[in-house]
């Protein structure tokens, strides 16, 4: 069973095209790992898969409930400790494994400080873990290792490694290698949206107005 | 929802939640009165029922601006959106934890208020009730302005031009059941129609509220 495929998709941002004509699938165990230069579009593609935005043109073949999404703003409340994050994101998306997430992610010893008291790079690994405890097939990751060490990006990896392992599947935009080696690279660069390759038509000089 | 609900009003109480915060601007406005206006009692007493309305409307504001906008700013509004809960699920509960952290207690400590504003002993059960009934409306329709400007730049000063027109029908049957009561006429058709208000605000404004989520998360 094809978790996420996508065939002809647009996307745009603030009605701008962005990317177009994409075509890909995601099967269990895979990862597709998005490659491109800043204000591509790999963040808008990420939101579109999200259901965040809708796609200008194309299809996206999902089950709408199979979507987890991680974005540059983990969604954390500083009020609240490690554990009661993570807890309401269970609840929400009705999953569980929050001391598992935890532990994969070298939280244990963090659980009950407030986020507020974490540092980047804790806050980012919380994030990730989130993706852990929603219980989706699909995580849509976007720049996940940013703030990361060494051995965060390392557990980081691992964490994706058992997902797929589960029959999950993940799209990862990144700029860095990540040592997934098993992972497949899509180059979005090639399906730049036409209009703002060539510079020309309205949408441009609108652009280049207001840009 | 429960569980957005119970985080909302953990998030409410902790340090920095402004719990409590409305409830001493309502305190302040009903002090401040007697001053400008002087302390005779006949005068306040006529009306005390229009401030404590108003005062309660614009304790109301105070904290409107937070129920979308901190869930924006840190992400979790995106994440929510692509949660299972429905996103008029989302607006719902965060009205219901706003009516819960600021409607309730204004209901709640009213009657002191009352009693600063020289209101007729009459008109304190009808004032309590009439709060009762028509702060939930002031929260949803807050929650209404909070997901039009959510993300907006200064969104909070335009929160308030937008939602306190909408407030006036809530505030025109409120007051005037408090003043029928203190004068010991018959209050019950301003208090059915402000229950009616409310209870169609509860019923439509969700749904435009999570459609003007939509087309900000875009």
């Amino acid at each position: 069973m094809t978790l996420l495929s996508v065939s002809g998709l647009a996307v745009a941002r603030g009605g701008l095209r962005t990317l177009e004509n994409l075509n890909f699938t995601l099967e269990p165990g895979q990862a597709l790992i998005l490659r491109g230069p800043n204000g591509l579009g790999k963040t808008t593609l990420l939101r579109t898969l999200a259901g965040l935005q809708p796609a200008v043109d194309g299809q996206i073949a999902a089950d709408p409930d199979s979507t987890a999404y991680a974005a540059h703003a983990d969604g954390l409340k500083s009020a609240l400790t490690v554990t009661e994050n993570l807890r309401f994101w269970a609840e929400v998306f009705g999953g569980d494994g929050i001391d598992q997430a935890l532990s994969l992610m070298n939280l244990t010893e963090l659980a009950a400080r407030p986020a507020h008291a974490l540092s980047a790079g804790q806050k980012r690994r919380l994030g990730l873990a989130r993706l852990m405890v929603t219980g989706r097939a699909v995580w849509l990751m976007d720049e996940p290792t940013v703030s990361l060490d060494a051995a965060s990006v390392g557990l980081f990896v691992q964490m994706v490694r058992g997902h797929l392992a589960a029959g999950g599947g993940a799209v990862i935009a990144t700029h860095i290698d990540l040592g997934l080696a098993e992972a497949r690279v899509l180059d979005l660069t090639p399906f730049k949206a036409a209009a703002t390759r060539s510079g020309t038509g309205r949408a441009a000089g609108f652009n280049e107005a207001f840009g | 929802m429960k569980a957005l609900l119970i985080r909302d009003l953990r998030l409410a109480t902790r340090a920095g939640g402004g719990f409590g915060l409305a409830l001493a601007f309502f305190l302040i406005v009903c002090t401040l009165v007697p001053f400008g206006v002087g302390p005779q009692g006949g005068t306040l007493a006529l009306i005390a029922p229009g401030i404590l309305w108003v005062g309660a409307l614009l304790s109301c504001l105070l904290s409107l601006d937070r129920i979308f906008a901190l869930d924006h700013e840190d992400g979790s509004l995106d994440l929510l959106a692509t949660a299972p809960l429905p996103l008029e699920g989302v607006v719902a509960s965060k009205a219901l934890a706003h009516w819960l952290t600021t409607g309730l207690p204004l209901v709640l400590a009213a009657p002191v208020f009352g009693i600063l504003l020289h209101l007729p002993g009459p008109g304190y059960v009808w004032l309590v009730l009439s709060l009762a009934l028509g702060t939930p409306a002031l929260s949803v329709l807050g929650a209404f302005g909070a997901a039009v400007t959510v993300g907006l730049r200064r969104g909070g000063l335009l929160l308030s031009l937008l939602v306190l027109p909408l407030y006036i029908p809530t505030l025109i049957f409120g007051a005037e059941a408090v003043r029928r009561g203190a004068a010991g006429l018959d209050p019950w058709t301003p208090l059915v129609f402000l229950a009616a208000i409310t209870l169609a605000v509860l019923a439509l404004v969700p749904f435009a509220a999570a459609s003007a989520l939509r087309v900000n998360l875009r």
